[in-house]
């Protein structure tokens, strides 16, 4: 009997969150149309003017960005907990940090990627300039992955709890603050044709960091939720 | 079925505490190949509890699991890979086919080949099933499909946790078959169960927990 590697473990793990995601499209594509419409209430609220919806862009985007991805991430592993996969994960005797990670990876593949990708249309809406939109992706792509590594931690976190939603968001959201200004400061530089290099720098640190260190928090309050 | 390596299970002094109410008070058990253990006791004397304490998703607060002889806690994963886990619930995507769901369980574990996923659905009598989503199955069909996945996983040691819940009676049958067939094999099963375990060729020992 042949053991099956770390590798091919985490492969099937992306591969079968991708093949749930895409069994129940309405659900994932929720967090999405969420950062849609959040995004385009601001140019209805605040009036037409390009000049001063471009100032508040880079916020606007990356705050839609922050709550859709909240959204998104609370449901990564509730499904798993509630029909009992979690367990079985939990003691497939695979290393849980790795298969975490690759949950965490599918999960931005699903959530994150189609938000980025979606980030040039809605930042038309706010007068961001085209020559902006690689920028506003890239500071996106890095803020969406920081984003996915903190909200696995507090999903874990307030997985056994009845209404873990609002604590997921006290504990998530002061986390995600320094990715939020660095983040829309470089969609701010961008927009006003300065070089981002610094912030985006900074964030790539940061998403480093984040998806370093949280599988293994996500994988210990995993086994704290299962008992 | 091909012959296990197993390595002989060996809980001592299991205290285990859930608030201020004791749920398991030194609890000791053994077993050894070809060994079928059947854990008894009305509800809420613990028999979850304990088994889960040696699957070891609780931490108890005292007492010892040894795997071979070695605490379980030195290498997790490597006790995880040796035995297979029927919990209260089925581990089952209803999404997902049942034969996607045996997949991906399974292959966490080791290689699948050819053939394999068919036949153990041949066993549970689930064949016509394969291509089903496990979501429109019935309980007891989920129940033979949850079974189905703890044979894949080719474990020395079974860990049921009730596994007749919700089972006809072929299926009851079905289920003690497939428990000696591992046993025959050279495995080993702990099972909590409230009926007779009746399985063929063997006579259970019987743990009562009180």
């Amino acid at each position: 009997m042949e053991r099956t590697g770390i590798a091919r473990a985490a492969c099937l793990a992306y591969r079968r969150d991708l093949l749930l995601a895409f069994r129940h499209w309405g659900q994932v594509a929720q967090p999405l149309v969420f950062f849609v419409i959040v995004a385009t209430l601001f140019p209805l609220a605040l009036g037409p003017q390009l000049a001063e919806l471009r100032e508040i862009a880079g916020g606007t985007l990356w705050v839609a960005a922050l709550l859709a991805s909240l959204l998104g991430v609370e449901l990564l592993f509730r499904a798993d907990h509630a029909d009992g996969t979690l367990e079985q994960l939990l003691l497939s005797g695979q290393p849980l940090a790795i298969l975490v990670l690759a949950k965490g990876f599918a999960h931005w593949t699903i959530c994150g990627l189609p938000l980025v990708l979606l980030a040039p249309l809605v930042g038309a809406g706010l007068g961001t300039p085209p020559a902006a939109n690689c920028t506003l992706m890239l500071s996106l792509a890095l803020g969406t992955g920081i984003l996915s590594a903190l909200g696995a931690i507090g999903s874990a976190l307030t997985l056994g709890l009845r209404r873990g939603s609002l604590l997921l968001g006290l504990l998530v959201l002061p986390l995600a603050m320094p990715s939020l200004i660095f983040g829309a400061r470089a969609i701010d530089l961008a927009i006003h044709g300065d070089s981002a290099r610094g912030p985006l720098l900074l964030l790539s640190a940061m998403l480093v960091l984040s998806v370093t260190l949280a599988p293994t928090a996500v994988a210990a309050a995993l086994r704290i939720s299962a008992e | 079925m091909q012959p296990h390596n197993f390595s002989g299970l060996s809980v001592s002094g299991i205290e285990f505490w859930r608030g201020d109410r004791r749920v398991l008070a030194d609890v000791s058990l053994e077993v050894e190949a070809t060994e079928c253990l059947h854990v008894l006791g009305a509800n809420g004397t613990g028999k979850t509890t304990l088994l889960r304490v040696i699957t070891g998703l609780l931490s108890p607060e005292h007492g010892r699991v040894a795997w071979g002889g070695r605490n379980t806690r030195s290498d997790q994963d490597g006790w995880r890979a040796s035995f297979s886990y029927l919990g209260h619930s089925d581990g089952l995507k209803p999404e997902l086919s049942t034969r996607e769901n045996l997949a991906f369980e399974t292959g966490l574990r080791r290689r699948l080949r050819n053939g394999e996923i068919d036949a153990a659905l041949e066993q549970v009598g689930l064949a016509v099933a394969g291509d089903l989503s496990a979501g429109i199955l019935s309980a007891g069909q989920r129940r033979r499909l949850a079974m189905a996945r703890v044979m894949l996983a080719a474990a020395p040691l079974w860990i049921l946790d009730e596994p007749y819940t919700n089972l006809d009676p072929s299926g009851s049958t079905m289920v003690a078959g497939v428990i000696g067939r591992h046993l025959d094999a050279g495995g080993a099963a702990i099972v909590a169960a409230h009926q007779a375990l009746a399985i063929p060729g063997h006579t259970p020992r019987r743990l009562e927990l009180s």
